[in-house]
């Protein structure tokens, strides 16, 4: 009667084993390393960039433990901080802005598992310390530059096709063209549709001017709005290149929100500069035909922009040339004299783009300006010598090594294609993940032992069973955790305090149904039995509400939440199976072969 | 060793109007301090900058708040947390201007004032983000309730459903009385421990509805009150065992789980009592006010019962 099958005792052995070798790595803990990537795409991760890190450390006299070379990156792990923070400098010396040298942790798990995929499970930042940023993109700025751009396209179309006008304005998302009579603007509408699939026109005539009033069509919005999340992904991605952090995780979240997490980040201040530097480029032309009206007004087609020593530009409206055109930019040397420069290399449209301006204006000046929330500030000013092709651009004069490199970093890491706003962060310092760490382990630990001991005194051997079986869904748990990589936070650890005092239950259940039936004068075999098969369809239903729970909390749950919920459901699957079939396996290998059962040791 | 020898039945529906009125005395008292004083919410759900900084000797508390005055931040709360040594502080959203940056400029100028002062956490949330979370928190309790009515009604019959949910939902609303009471801090952690409750407690009623369900098949001519007094009095050790186990866990995480998991703790333990009291005198009350019958079980037989009556 209490007999598994022997694939059923191999199946759980099996389980068990499984739970042993994946749960094994968290047990050796993590040792300081540097995380070695390269920047540019043409650079790769290889056996020669191995060999160059191997020499720089040997010269530097710091000894790693282990170095690896994995797909996109090379690890060194070393035995204390001391060296860790030694071979950064050294390796950030010796390899240069071509490569980030970022702090990280590596476990000290031997190599066989990990070649099982058998990794430590993943520490949420509240556990290991690092940032997390909730930035919110803002759509209505992406919409307005996008609508500006288009307003300049119209005028350049227009203009190109020979198509009279005599004005074009934009107020929010609507651009009106005005035309002197309804032949100019039939020919204009027809040229503009052509060009312009994303937008919607309508004509007008108001005191006796003849009006085309473009809009943007609702799917164009949606896609300007789309794109400008993910150019800003990418921009943040770069940016946080530069900072350097070996596992950043950056996402988009929802419509208009980015998630940004930096484990290990300590300088929050730096973080939160370089990220919350919401810049977007521009090119623009200086006009030094006009001055400064009156009062500080800007003469009609020009604004005002202070440069970084607060002298006043005039500069024109209209836009050469946004940040996302261009490439890169590279601090640098002028080649004729030495001075420090910076060099840009433009995509095709911007280079077309850039020459055809430079053509037209050799001798002014173009301002590059860069939007910090809404306001201006003139990077740079330059006077423009030649016509310049090729899309490679060299901007030098009155600056320093710095400033050339601090202006390189800005250009280089991209525009931003719509201004961002920090709207949540999450700090946890280094010492106070240690310490959450140990008290989550620690309130664990101490309930579990409080529960075993009771369970052991009131139901003897069966309560032994059923702590067996807890433990063994303890090990399943973080065997699970650790397999699916799931990120384990504070609530995570208390949730795997909570199911372990929730699954107790289950047992709860079976060994007071076992007494019950053994009361009832129901011989020991049989009692079990019974005992077993009525407890489990309460079981079923009692962790299925509980599974409920889990699920709607995963999915209305953010950050907190959502690290709860995710290790609630797991522990809720695992606490069934070891409850029900670890401890019958368990019960039936004890009792069951027994042929005479006169007693059972369940207090 | 056995706590609960209980010979005869205890008749739990008998006390039905005392306990009624016990709960729906608690359950309005809890609504009234709802009502009265509100929830405490935490900078999750409120926005505004928390930060906790620990110095290397004992903080002097009337220094830092003078240097926050001097920045300009009036309203910032400043207290102990944990140890005399870590400070914590709370700058409302309303005197935030300058958004993250916050954080920043605060630690600056505690650095200026005593060079030792080490940022141990900095919590920034924004007016969107809270509201969100509000929605959000409102939507996984609906969402929760009608999963487990839903789940319930298959698996029973609706007024076990029914019976079950008002029992917990009068759990909950206890807690966030005792929240609003004591003005403890609503964060979202405290949220996640009040919907694991509602999962958790949700348990307890099964239990003893799985009890009923089989005592109406097996005991046939017994009355409705006493099947469920004999299913709750039979569960009755399962009961006080389990929750004693889950408490036993939840104690220790309340007084080693350190600041973060204390309300989340003291939440589940209100919870956990709660849940005791109203799955046997709250959700079985209310199924014989809904009127459960044996006929929700089983489809009565004509042939068979001709043939047992007389």
């Amino acid at each position: 009667m209490n007999h598994y099958p022997i694939w059923k005792y191999l199946l759980i052995l099996f389980a068990i084993v499984a739970g042993l070798v994946y749960a094994l790595p968290n047990l050796y803990g993590e040792s300081p390393a540097v995380q070695v990537l390269p920047l540019r795409s043409n650079l790769k991760a290889d056996t020669v960039l191995l060999q160059r890190v191997e020499e720089a450390l040997q010269s530097a006299q710091i000894q790693p433990e282990v170095m690896s070379l994995e797909a996109t990156s090379i690890k060194v792990r070393f035995a204390d901080t001391d060296s860790q923070l030694k071979a950064k400098d050294a390796l950030h010396a010796a390899l240069g802005d071509d490569y980030v040298v970022a702090l990280n942790l590596l476990s000290r798990s031997p190599q066989w598992l990990t070649n099982l995929n058998a990794l430590p499970m993943y520490l949420g930042l509240d556990l290991r310390g690092g940032v997390h940023f909730l930035m919110q993109v803002d759509m209505k700025a992406a919409l307005d530059k996008a609508a500006e751009s288009t307003s300049s396209d119209i005028r350049s179309t227009l203009r190109e096709a020979n198509i009279p006008y005599a004005g074009v304005t934009r107020e929010v998302n609507a651009i009106t063209t005005k035309f002197r009579d309804a032949d100019a603007r039939r020919k204009g509408e027809a040229e503009l549709k052509q060009r312009f699939a994303g937008l919607d026109f309508v004509s007008s005539e108001v005191a006796g001017e003849f009006l085309l009033v473009a809009n943007l069509k609702p799917q164009e919005k949606l896609r300007i709005q789309e794109s400008a999340v993910q150019q800003n992904l990418v921009t943040l991605r770069n940016r946080v290149n530069e900072l350097g952090v070996a596992e950043p995780v950056i996402q988009q979240q929802g419509v208009d929100r980015v998630v940004v997490q930096l484990p290990g980040v300590q300088d929050t201040a730096r973080a939160k500069d370089i990220l919350g530097r919401t810049a977007t480029l521009e090119v623009r032309l200086v006009d030094d035909e006009h001055q400064i009206g009156a009062g500080g007004v800007a003469p009609f087609g020009t604004e005002i922009f202070k440069d970084r020593d607060g002298t006043a530009l005039v500069v024109k409206k209209s836009v050469i040339l946004t940040g996302e055109r261009i490439n890169d930019a590279q601090p640098g040397f002028d080649s004729r004299n030495n001075e420090a420069a910076v060099h840009i290399n433009l995509d095709a449209v911007g280079a077309r783009k850039f020459k055809e301006a430079t053509r037209e204006n050799v001798g002014k000046r173009m301002a590059i300006i860069l939007f910090e929330k809404g306001r201006g500030e003139v990077v740079t000013a330059p006077v423009i010598r030649e016509e310049i092709g090729g899309g490679r651009v060299q901007i030098s004069g009155q600056m320093d090594t710095a400033e050339s490199q601090n202006t390189a970093l800005l250009l280089r890491a991209g525009a931003l294609a719509a201004p961002m706003e920090i709207i949540e962060e999450r700090t946890v310092g280094p010492s106070l993940g240690a310490e959450n760490i140990e008290r989550g382990f620690n309130s664990t630990k101490i309930g579990f032992i409080a529960i075993a001991v009771f369970m052991i005194v009131y139901y003897l051997m069966f309560g032994t069973i059923s702590v067996l079986a807890l433990g063994a869904n303890l090990l399943l748990l973080v065997a699970l955790l650790s397999m699916l990589q799931a990120t384990l936070t504070l609530p995570g650890m208390a949730a795997i305090a909570l199911t372990l005092g929730m699954a107790i239950d289950s047992n709860v259940l079976i060994n007071e149904r076992i007494r019950e039936e053994l009361r009832n004068g129901v011989p020991p075999q049989m009692a079990i039995h019974t005992g077993y098969e009525n407890a489990f369809a309460t079981i079923l239903d009692s962790n299925i509400t509980t599974l409920i729970a889990g699920i709607a909390l995963f999915m209305f749950g953010s950050g907190p939440i959502k690290g709860f919920a995710v290790v609630l459901c797991l522990g809720i699957l695992t606490s069934m199976f070891s409850a029900v079939l670890v401890s019958r396996a368990l019960v039936n290998l004890f009792y069951g072969r027994k042929v005479r059962l006169n007693k059972v040791a369940i207090g | 060793m056995e706590f609960f020898k209980i010979k005869k039945d205890i008749p739990f529906m008998s006390y039905g109007k005392v306990t009624t009125s016990i709960s729906l005395i608690t359950f309005l008292l809890a609504v009234f301090f709802l009502a009265t004083r509100g929830l405490n919410f935490g900078v999750d759900f409120t926005g505004g900058t928390v930060m906790e900084v620990h110095y290397s000797q004992s903080a002097d508390l009337e220094k830092v708040r003078g240097k926050l005055s001097e920045i300009g931040l009036h309203d910032s709360v400043v207290q102990n947390f944990g140890s005399s040594k870590d400070v914590l502080i709370q700058v409302p959203l309303k005197q935030n201007t300058v958004g993250a940056k916050l954080s920043d400029n605060v630690l600056e100028a505690l650095r200026v004032q005593d060079a030792s002062v080490e940022l141990r956490r900095v919590e920034f949330v924004g007016p969107q983000v809270g509201k969100d979370l509000v929605e959000n928190g409102a939507m996984a309790l609906l969402l929760v309730s009608l999963g487990i009515v839903g789940y319930l009604w298959i698996r029973f019959e609706w007024k076990f459903g029914l019976a079950a949910i008002i029992a917990n939902l009068h759990d909950v609303v206890i807690i966030l009385g005792f929240f609003a009471f004591f003005q403890w801090e609503f964060s979202l952690s405290v949220l996640a421990a009040v919907l694991a409750v509602l999962g958790y407690s949700v348990n307890e009623s099964v239990v003893v509805f799985d009890r009923i369900r089989e005592n109406f098949k097996k005991m046939r001519k017994t009355e409705v009150a006493e099947i469920i007094d004999n299913a709750i009095t039979r569960t009755m050790s399962r009961t006080i065992i389990t929750h004693g186990c889950t408490q036993m866990m939840v104690t220790s995480m309340l007084f080693l789980g350190g600041a973060t998991l204390h309300y989340f703790a003291l939440a589940l333990t209100i919870g956990i009592l709660f849940s005791i009291y109203s799955s046997v005198l709250v959700a079985s009350p209310l199924l014989m006010i809904f009127g459960v019958s044996r006929e929700d079980f089983i489809k009565p037989e004509k042939t068979e019962a001709e043939e047992v009556l007389p």
